[in-house]
């Protein structure tokens, strides 16, 4: 048979290659900025859900104009100060979190949110209305049942109150633990109080539903039901951002410089 | 009219899904939403009709000892494509369907209809017959997301059709409906409604 002389295998095989890489590489420099485009609006959407600033039907120009009043900064976590040499623009968290030069392993025991090693730099957003600060929205992470949910929590001036949670970014199950996503559980949040009198994260997704006439109901969030263990990684991400080896010492600081008057 | 058995064959009588239970896999993974099950359906259909033609238009040259491999490369450029092509212009869907596009590569439809028809068919015969087998697996996925969706969220296409307990309403969806084993009954269901209309399709015992 001719066809199966090995020069003419070769010589097909390799022109078909050719012929399939030249046309997949091609597509994907093409559509490659577009992509990263809407990769960028996507988590821009998900940080204005969580403020509230725009509805979940919102155009790609309603969140460009909507995110013309967040201020973006990066903080130290160890320290809590804001870091100024370094262009927000320019700096992922993710990927920075990745490279063992530019991020801390986790010691087990504070390791809550189940992420082992977390970037020694933190993009945080201030909302600002004429001004003045109105909401701090720090970007959270956290093991669920299949994978690392991202997200973004918003919290009030004074930082006690939670005002808006959403996660962009996760792989939990459709309908169980992916109903994170789901409006109404997420409305939940706002309003909740994230620490007690010692400003220790006290947030809770509890199993079943909460007790309005609860003590603790103010800390509690209603379970996503079937999904207990997406759940308690919520709750786990939750008090590990808060917590003293997330965010915990920079919101001392803002803490303290809101009492004092000024802006950080 | 050969042409039009070839797509309208594989869509009852012939299912791929039903009748050569082929491509069960990612029924059970992207139906528990009816729009994930659309995008999915067209993406297969495409792929399927795409990746016949172009198998069958090189039918003749490509060697037969490594005919499956160069079939192979065909297919996962295809679906690269695809899945390129969603991610910039319908990224909320793509997103929910993460990985799953990327295994129509897997999808035995695919593969066995290059190699069951499109190897021995001409071009535009062979992408019909994809399109056929493509809108074949289709109709099963519809079926299957359908009361997936229903009866485990309550709507359908994200419209709100039964009003759950958690809203304020009366129904308490059924949480198995969310989870991959229900489409194994799904499709049980649609294969024994299947047979039992169309008595040919029942093996000899």
């Amino acid at each position: 048979m001719q066809n199966a002389s090995t020069m003419k295998t070769i010589l097909v095989a390799f022109l078909l290659c050719v012929v399939c890489s030249v046309l997949v590489s091609t597509a994907a420099v093409q559509l490659k900025s577009r992509q990263v485009e809407n990769k960028k609006l996507d988590i821009k959407k998900n940080l204005l859900l969580a403020t509230k600033l725009i509805t979940n039907n919102a155009t790609r120009d309603d969140i460009n104009e909507a995110f013309k009043n967040i201020e973006t900064k990066i903080v130290n976590l160890e320290t809590g100060e804001i870091v100024t040499d370094i262009n927000p623009e320019n700096f992922d968290a993710v990927k920075a979190s990745k490279d063992p030069k530019s991020n801390v392993l986790i010691p087990s025991s504070k390791d809550k949110a189940g992420i082992k090693k977390r970037s020694k730099l933190e993009k945080i957003y201030y909302v600002k209305d004429n001004g003045a600060i109105t909401q701090v929205v720090l970007p959270v992470n956290g093991k669920g049942l299949w994978s690392t949910l991202y997200g973004f929590m918003a919290l009030s001036p004074d930082t006690t109150t939670v005002l808006g949670l959403g996660f962009y970014q996760h792989g939990e199950t459709p309908g169980l633990g992916g109903e994170v996503d789901n409006p109404k559980w997420k409305a939940q949040w706002a309003g909740k109080l994230a620490f007690d009198n010692n400003w220790k994260p006290v947030l809770k997704v509890i199993k079943g539903s909460v007790n309005s006439g609860n003590t603790d109901a103010s800390h509690q969030v209603d379970g996503l039901s079937g999904a207990t263990i997406t759940s308690n990684g919520v709750t786990g991400l939750v008090r590990y951002w808060l917590g003293d080896h997330g965010f915990g010492p920079f919101l001392a600081k803002f803490r303290a410089s809101v009492e004092a008057g000024g802006s950080l | 009219m050969k042409l039009r058995e070839t797509i309208f064959d594989p869509i009852f009588k012939n299912n791929p899904i039903a009748l050569q239970i082929l491509g069960i896999c990612s029924a059970l993974a992207v139906t528990t939403k009816l729009e994930t099950v659309l995008v999915m359906s067209i993406a297969v259909v495409l792929v399927t009709g795409f990746s016949s033609f172009f198998v069958s238009l090189i039918r003749n040259y490509i060697p037969s000892s490594i005919r499956i491999i160069a079939q192979m490369i065909v297919i996962a450029s295809l679906v690269i494509l695809t899945d390129q092509i969603l991610k910039a212009f319908l990224y909320d869907v793509a997103k929910s369907m993460s990985v799953y596009i990327g295994l129509i590569i897997t999808n035995c439809i695919v593969m066995g209809r290059a190699e069951g028809y499109a190897m021995k068919n001409g071009p535009i015969m062979s992408f019909f017959d994809g399109v056929g087998n493509g809108l074949g697996y289709s109709i099963v996925l519809i079926f299957v997301g359908v009361f997936r969706e229903l009866f485990g969220s309550g709507t359908l296409l994200g419209f709100k059709i039964l009003p759950l307990v958690a809203d304020g309403g009366w129904y308490q969806p059924n949480g198995m409906a969310l989870l991959s084993p229900s489409a194994f009954f799904l499709i049980g269901f649609f294969i024994w409604g299947l047979r039992t209309w169309k008595k040919d399709q029942i093996e000899q015992e």
